[in-house]
């Protein structure tokens, strides 16, 4: 077996808060003074004798990360948002270098964050499709070669002469995706978290993965989806802040995340450098599960309603913001969705949030969960505006159904839900 | 080809790059026809949806050129060494709509297509480049005009010079692509590069004899005047097309040197920066 891949003692450092040191101005003077010295910071910054006091933050996104991966395997990496997974995906792809380390690469990279990258509205589809090969690294005779069937595949043929600003969003996708699936790369990276698109999108995009893995080529597979992981990799290594904690089989690699990613049972808290800049002006401070009498647990009861609050500040005031909650099972299938403002007098009440400090708290009814794990993701977004933030994993919960309907039998339910129904037995005849 | 790539697959290795290794010629090879596309589109998507379409690459030197001739010619009644004044005026506004047009096409080249930068590997060089050589298909019809005055004002054009031009050509191609290597990635961190090149480019506008005869700048001054590459390039259209000027002495060598400096050391700056350009931009 040959190596594919074979990073030795990655590092990869970035300067952080240049940017907030920069418009906090007290007063007038500042102001001035700030204003008058910037060609002088401009002529220092540019002669690479930067300012010291605006970059002293450094930040290692990734540090001294080693592994090999022999070709043909499928490696999936989990971790948190902000362990490194993508920065890791981007050296590999060589969009950004590393500060430290170095990695060889056997082959053509291809990765499905690129869809539609130097795409033209302007131009027609034909157009675009030698566009974005060439943007991708193919020949223009390879492209030739593999024209007809990448229309074939985008279903587009009709419009194929019709600029791609007049294509439905749908068709836009399919052809891009058509290009990036038929560049064969030798090795390719998937990065659920950043694929773009409808659930019927990223259904094709695994698929394609797993072709891929098929034909005997190197995938390596980022996801929070656990149960991706699961199926579609034999491997996987665990990130968590910029280090490789652990590598192995799938499975004891995602039960070692799920496990050890809690720090604390019952209760999540976010330290100021979990949170993405691009969060602002939302900020989370914890998320906890807590019973009934209001005491913070790691394993609630299916007969007992359950508390979840999350805790977060506003500073300033948003309009249209939804704070929500993801339950699903650690298999990563979702059970169900809600949000704060799903009732309408409180979608009208706080159509603006002003800023300040919130608990958003919700009440999940007795008799819902069956036995087993949960995961709670949380979201706050303004829909069809902007995603602020969001953690799909950010705490886990167990579930004890001792009480709950049909247990007298013993025997394991199937499903995730566990309701209490309202049964009538009727005898309607001799 | 791709069946030869298959078998043996390229070994690319990652590392923090430094020095010369850096500048990475081999990829830019390589990449040879991303150049030839990425030039071909900014051609064919320029003048989209325009209802003038390609006559805007006439419309706008002709009437700079009216201006000009208004202006400097009419009121100012400033000397041409003997050529009507729109041909010695146009033969300047050749070279000169070429350099701003890669000027401000190739500085922002890179903001403009953050979206290529921060997802896919290439060699960066490409971007700015691709949009210089894209500025030339306007200077061609540009240059057809140039002809047609020349003919209506019945002026005989320098023929046994004309070889020269393409290398006054390539001077302002390799000034144009030096400043916007400096400045494209000097735009990745800093955006005070956009408020700054209108600015830029109408200063060197003046400081470049394409509205006057370089004749009116006093000798003492001439050398210095000659830092400007730009005034070297005008200078040698108008000697290679119209005869008039000095044509090659000390001060188009000092142009020459100037130019080469800057691209030298933009390729440098460029190559430097590029490895954050995904980080920064």
């Amino acid at each position: 077996m040959t190596t594919a891949i074979s990073v030795k003692n990655i590092g990869k450092q970035y300067k952080i808060g240049a940017a907030e040191t920069k418009f906090r101005y007290n007063m007038l003077r500042d102001v001035i003074v700030d204003t008058v010295s910037a060609p002088l910071r401009l002529a220092k910054a540019m002669i690479g004798k930067s300012d010291r006091r605006m970059n002293q933050n450094y930040v290692w996104a990734l540090k001294d990360i080693s592994f090999d991966l022999e070709e043909g395997k499928v490696l999936g990496i989990v971790g948190r948002n902000g362990a490194g997974k993508s920065t890791l995906l981007k050296i590999l792809s060589r969009v950004t270098e590393p500060t430290t380390g170095s990695v060889t690469v056997r082959g053509r990279v291809g990765s499905l964050l690129e869809v539609g990258t130097g795409f033209h509205p302007e131009l027609t589809g034909r157009e675009n499709i030698y566009m974005n090969g060439a943007i991708l690294g193919m020949k223009r005779t390879e492209i030739d070669s593999k024209f007809d069937e990448i229309v074939d595949f985008s279903e587009v043929n009709q419009f194929i002469d019709t600029p791609v600003k007049r294509y439905s969003s749908g068709m836009y996708l399919r052809l891009a995706f058509a290009v990036a699936a038929h560049l064969e790369p030798e090795i390719l990276v998937v990065d659920e978290v950043l694929a773009v698109g409808d659930a019927e999108f990223q259904k094709k995009c695994l698929g394609k993965m797993g072709d891929v893995a098929q034909q005997g080529r190197t995938v390596l597979f980022v996801s929070h989806n656990m149960s991706a992981i699961l199926r579609l990799t034999q491997e996987a290594i665990v990130l968590n802040k910029g280090q490789l904690i652990m590598r192995g089989p799938t499975q004891e690699a995602v039960d070692y995340y799920l496990s050890s990613g809690q720090s604390q049972a019952g209760e999540r808290t976010w330290d100021a450098d979990e949170v993405p800049a691009a969060a602002m002006p939302f900020t989370p401070i914890s998320l906890k599960v807590k019973e009934r009498s209001g005491k913070v647990v790691d394993t609630v009861r299916s007969t007992e309603p359950v508390t979840v609050e999350f805790e977060y500040r506003l500073d300033a005031s948003v309009t249209g913001l939804r704070v929500g909650l993801y339950i699903s099972t650690v298999r990563g299938e979702y059970v169900f969705t809600s949000f704060d403002t799903d009732s309408p007098a409180l979608y009208e009440k706080f159509d603006t949030r002003s800023a300040g400090h919130y608990i958003s708290r919700a009440e999940i009814p007795a008799d819902i969960f069956n036995e087993g794990r949960y995961t709670v993701g949380v979201n706050a977004s303004s829909f069809g505006v902007r995603r602020y933030f969001m953690d799909e994993n950010a705490l886990a919960f167990n579930v004890d159904i001792s009480g709950a309907p049909g247990t007298q039998w013993g025997e394991p339910r199937v499903g995730p839900v566990r309701p209490r129904l309202n049964w009538k037995i009727e005898k309607i005849g001799e | 080809m791709t069946e030869l790539t298959k078998h043996e697959p390229q070994t690319v290795y990652i590392q923090p790059s430094k020095g010369l290794a850096a500048l990475n010629l081999r990829d830019l090879f390589i990449y040879r026809e991303l150049i030839f596309f990425m030039v071909w589109r900014d051609i064919k998507v320029k003048y989209k949806q325009t209802l003038l379409g390609m006559a805007w690459a006439v419309v706008q030197p002709v009437m700079t050129m009216l201006v000009f001739t208004f202006l400097f010619d009419r009121v100012a009644k400033l000397p041409t060494e003997g050529i009507p004044y729109p041909v010695f005026s146009f033969t300047a506004l050749l070279p000169w709509g070429l350099f701003v047009t890669a000027l401000n096409q190739g500085s922002r080249s890179l903001v403009a297509h953050q979206n290529m930068v921060t997802k896919i590997y290439f060699p960066r060089l490409i971007l700015p480049t691709a949009s210089v050589f894209a500025g030339m298909v306007d200077f061609a019809i540009a240059f057809v005009i140039l002809v047609g005055l020349m003919f209506y004002y019945q002026v005989t054009p320098a023929w046994h010079l004309m070889w020269t031009l393409p290398l006054f050509l390539l001077l302002a191609i390799v000034t144009a692509l030096g400043i916007a290597l400096w400045l494209s990635a000097i735009n990745v961190q800093y955006r005070d590069v956009n408020q700054a090149l209108p600015f830029l480019t109408q200063f060197w506008l003046f400081a470049t004899p394409v509205a006057y005869s370089a004749s009116v700048i006093s000798e003492q001054w001439q050398l210095l005047y000659s830092l400007n590459p730009m005034a070297g390039v005008v200078n040698g259209f108008r000697w290679a097309l119209l005869g008039v000027g000095n044509g090659p002495d000390l001060s188009l060598w000092v142009s020459v040197g100037i130019s080469i400096l800057i691209f030298i050391s933009g390729l440098f700056y460029f190559k430097s920066m590029e490895k954050t350009f995904a980080d920064t931009i």
